[in-house]
């Protein structure tokens, strides 16, 4: 714990700036009821109406207020990402883990899988998966998570790879320990820096992908606020010089900015890279 | 060694370093590693650097032309070579001399040559690079120069690849290398350190020749006092950054001055003194085992070793003899193809994981090296702790109290060290939380696998100690793999010698060491560095008398 705090003050200014955005979406996704001025799908004027003290941001296409959809917006897209990023770890290091220390016929067989779905591209893979499985919560989590797995499973078990030759993992086996005893206590300490990072990065990548999916219409299902169907929802006011539309995208990417600074910096530390 | 030409005292001076400050970076801290040496070469002269590990040794030597690993910096004094001062001089000019004047010859050639460039273009890259010879010439050189360092086919082998030759050869091909532009100074770090002691009486001998026919000056950096005593005029003692003693080598063998450098002398003088039961049933028996790795071929070859209760077995043999391998085979890691190992008479089965609980308890392991045998992310009470639980279920106050009982029992302070991550410790240390780790198991048979090795003498010999004690008290057994003739001598019972994946020779200690030997008993034997100085002269003279 003071190791931790030690590190902090220690951290460069872009990963305080990454980490405040990141607290600050945090807050707004957790408080999002009390902080928002209006309910979720509540209708409270006309539509596309301008910016004023009333509505903060205006109102959209169906005149419901763009502050709180925003807000709102945060909660939904961030929590899906997360819990989606969390299943594709759990899933992919599970894997991945299992591929490097079994090695033999389970590493080749769940390699070929991975390989497999890699090479279908993502984008167009979910689309068909969705199509089939319909657009309901739970299969838009499975199915991304799942595709996403792949991605981890690759580099857990890369790194698990490196772990495995050690001779504590062989005292581990000397000693009789089964196969989750040596993935929990002696592989996953050890590869835990390089995942995290990945966590990371991965977490952006899936609330783009969220993001993505829900401007096509196959993501998050309205009425539920959620970034991606914003833009898309509202995108004809561009045409007349509003830039309303664009707060959700740059929510995106300042959030992606921001996981990515505090990345950098861990991935930085972690490595032990000097500049 | 240079008896020839005039006396060294009188020479001239080649390298002069006084007050030499070295600092290197630790957790953004420079914190001073070499406090104020100072370090005086003529020409012609073999300095020989000795010292542990963290001594300085290889920091100086690399000071020597002025440069410092990354990390490292060179905060005070002045480093002269040739009268030139180097310190002052640009990172361009060093350049220059770095290769043609002064030349470095790394511990481990295998990982300094480049794997996908003949040994010939390396050879010839650093010469016509600097424009001191052309290719041809340069070659011709190499062929010369191959011929002086005794390696086999000399106008052929500089057209193989590194992975093509072996690893002393490629030593002396990297010796060559150093004396391609024919330097003034050639630094040796630990040029044999990583080699079997059958190659590195070949090595030692090569860079002795070469290094007096070209009359080059050359530090000798090692911790091993017995080879520096072959190679060196001079001797210069080293601990924690500073200097301990230097003098004539002959004068400091003979007649050390310093309580350390005596420390340094005796030490492999160390040796057990009662053996175990020989007379009872063996413990462990292996019988006619056969093993290879996949479908390639045989490593171990009908092999048979027993080992008595409270007994040291060593397993000797150069690398590639198979004695790792037999400890995986008997710990059920590599499965045998043919033969048996049986354990108080009851034959184990050959899969780890046919194999009990209480089966692998009493057969415990500790690795050559403790930086990877121990976990870097647990704590010392769960190494130690685990295999209480794990074994013996014992939780709690009684499995903590079990583990500072076993930290006693290694000399580590329990209140100090339960705590710490193993990249808290020392070597020394880290290998005794090892040794806590095997003990916590209860077992009656622990195989250590060259498991003092990678540690500095004094410390080796200090585990050395630790595990005797161990062994007088608790009774347990020992394979003690190993290469190093001193410690079979110091802590062995029964001896087996390997060569090849085949047992050549087996039986009690003193029959072993004892003549008349096997051949390769023989060659082994002889091949292990004295502290005498002539000792090398010796065994080239008595070795070419038989040939």
């Amino acid at each position: 714990m003071e190791a931790a705090l030690k590190a902090l003050r220690k951290a460069p200014p872009t990963a305080l700036f990454g980490m405040a955005i990141i607290l600050f979406y945090v807050f707004l996704a957790v408080f999002a009821p009390i902080i928002s001025p209006y309910g979720e799908t509540e209708i409270v004027g006309e539509q596309f109406e301008d910016w004023s003290p009333d509505y903060l941001l205006g109102t959209d296409n169906l005149g419901r207020d763009m502050a709180t959809r925003l807000i709102y917006g945060a909660r939904n897209t961030i929590g899906i990402a997360f819990i989606t990023t969390c299943l594709a770890f759990m899933i992919g290091v599970t894997m991945g883990f299992l591929a490097s220390t079994l090695g033999g016929w389970v590493d080749q067989l769940t390699s070929r899988v991975v390989d497999i779905l890699m090479a279908i591209p993502s984008l167009i893979f979910a689309l068909l998966l969705l199509t089939i499985f319909g657009t309901s919560m739970p299969s838009l989590i499975i199915i991304i998570a799942v595709l996403d797995s792949t991605r981890v499973y690759r580099l857990s078990r890369a790194v698990s790879q490196g772990i495995v030759v050690m001779d504590y993992v062989e005292v581990s086996k000397l000693r009789g320990e089964g196969l989750w005893y040596i993935m929990k206590n002696e592989i996953l300490p050890n590869a835990m820096a390089p995942l995290v990072a990945e966590f990371g990065l991965r977490f952006c990548f899936v609330f783009l992908f969220i993001s993505a999916l829900s401007f096509l219409g196959l993501g998050i299902q309205p009425p539920t606020a959620d970034w991606g169907s914003m833009v898309r929802a509202n995108a004809d006011l561009i045409t007349y010089g509003i830039l309303t539309p664009l707060i959700p995208a740059a929510s995106i990417a300042l959030l992606t900015v921001g996981v990515n600074f505090v990345v950098d910096w861990f991935l930085h530390k972690t490595s032990g890279l000097r500049e | 060694m240079s008896t020839n030409h005039t006396a060294p005292e009188e020479r001239e001076i080649l390298v002069e370093m006084r007050g030499l400050r070295i600092e290197g970076q630790s957790e953004d801290q420079w914190n001073e590693i070499v406090h104020g040496v100072d370090v005086t070469l003529r020409r012609g002269e073999v300095l020989g650097l000795i010292g542990e590990s963290g001594a300085g040794k290889s920091t100086i030597g690399l000071a020597s032309m002025a440069f410092a690993r990354p990390g490292c910096r060179i905060s005070g004094g002045t480093v002269m070579f040739d009268g030139m001062d180097l310190t002052a001089m640009p990172e361009s000019e060093k350049r220059k001399l770095r290769g043609t004047r002064i030349a470095y010859v790394a511990q481990s050639a295998a990982a300094s040559f480049n794997p996908a460039h003949r040994l010939i273009d390396q050879y010839s890259e650093m010469p016509v690079q600097h424009g001191v010879l052309d290719r041809a010439t340069s070659e011709s050189d190499a062929v010369d120069l191959f011929r002086r360092l005794k390696l086999p086919d000399p106008e052929t082998i500089g057209f193989r690849y590194p992975h093509q030759v072996s690893g002393g050869q490629l030593q002396r091909a990297m010796t060559a290398m150093a004396m391609s532009c024919k330097p003034d100074l050639i630094i040796f770090d630990e040029p044999t350190t990583a080699l079997d002691v059958t190659t590195q009486i070949e090595v030692l001998a090569a860079i002795r020749d070469v290094v007096e026919q070209f009359d080059t000056a050359a530090m000798y950096i090692t911790h091993d006092l017995a080879v520096v005593a072959q190679m060196a005029d001079r001797i210069m003692v080293l601990r924690h950054g500073n200097l301990v003693e230097e003098g004539n080598a002959r004068a400091m063998l003979a007649n050390p001055r310093e309580e350390y450098t005596r420390q340094l002398l005796s030490v492999r003088s160390f040796q057990k003194a009662t053996a175990g039961d020989a007379t009872q049933a063996p413990l462990l028996k292996v019988e006619g085992v056969t093993a290879s790795y996949g479908s390639g071929p045989k490593v171990l070859d009908d092999v048979s070793i027993e080992i008595g209760h409270a007994r040291t077995v060593a397993v000797v043999g150069e690398s590639g003899s198979g004695k790792s391998t037999l400890a995986r085979v008997i710990t059920g890691l590599l499965p045998l193809s043919d033969g048996s190992v049986s354990y108080k008479g009851e034959v184990l089965p050959p899969r780890l994981k046919d194999r009990e609980r209480g089966q692998l308890r009493t057969m415990q392991m500790i690795y050559q090296m403790p930086d990877t045998a121990l976990n870097p992310k647990q704590r010392i009470r769960e190494i130690i702790g685990r295999p209480l639980s794990f074994y013996l279920d014992m939780t709690g106050s009684k499995r903590e109290e079990r583990t500072r009982e076993l930290l006693s029992l290694i000399e580590l302070e329990p209140d100090d060290y339960i705590d710490r991550l193993p990249g808290e410790l020392s070597g020394g240390q880290k290998q005794r939380i090892c040794i806590a780790r095997a003990l916590a198991a209860e077992p009656e048979l622990i195989i250590c696998d060259e498991v003092t090795s990678a540690l500095d003498q004094l410390v080796a010999e200090e585990v050395l100690k630790l595990l005797q004690r161990l062994q007088d008290d608790l009774r347990v057994s020992y394979m003690f793999i190993t290469h190093d003739l001193a410690t079979v001598r110091a802590i062995a019972d029964d001896v087996v010698v390997m060569l090849q994946g085949k047992v050549v020779e087996s039986g009690p200690k003193d029959e072993v060491m004892t003549p008349p030997h096997h051949d390769y008993t023989e060659l082994l034997l002889s091949s292990v560095p004295e502290m005498d100085p002539d000792w090398l002269t010796r065994v080239l003279e008595a070795r070419q008398a038989n040939a």
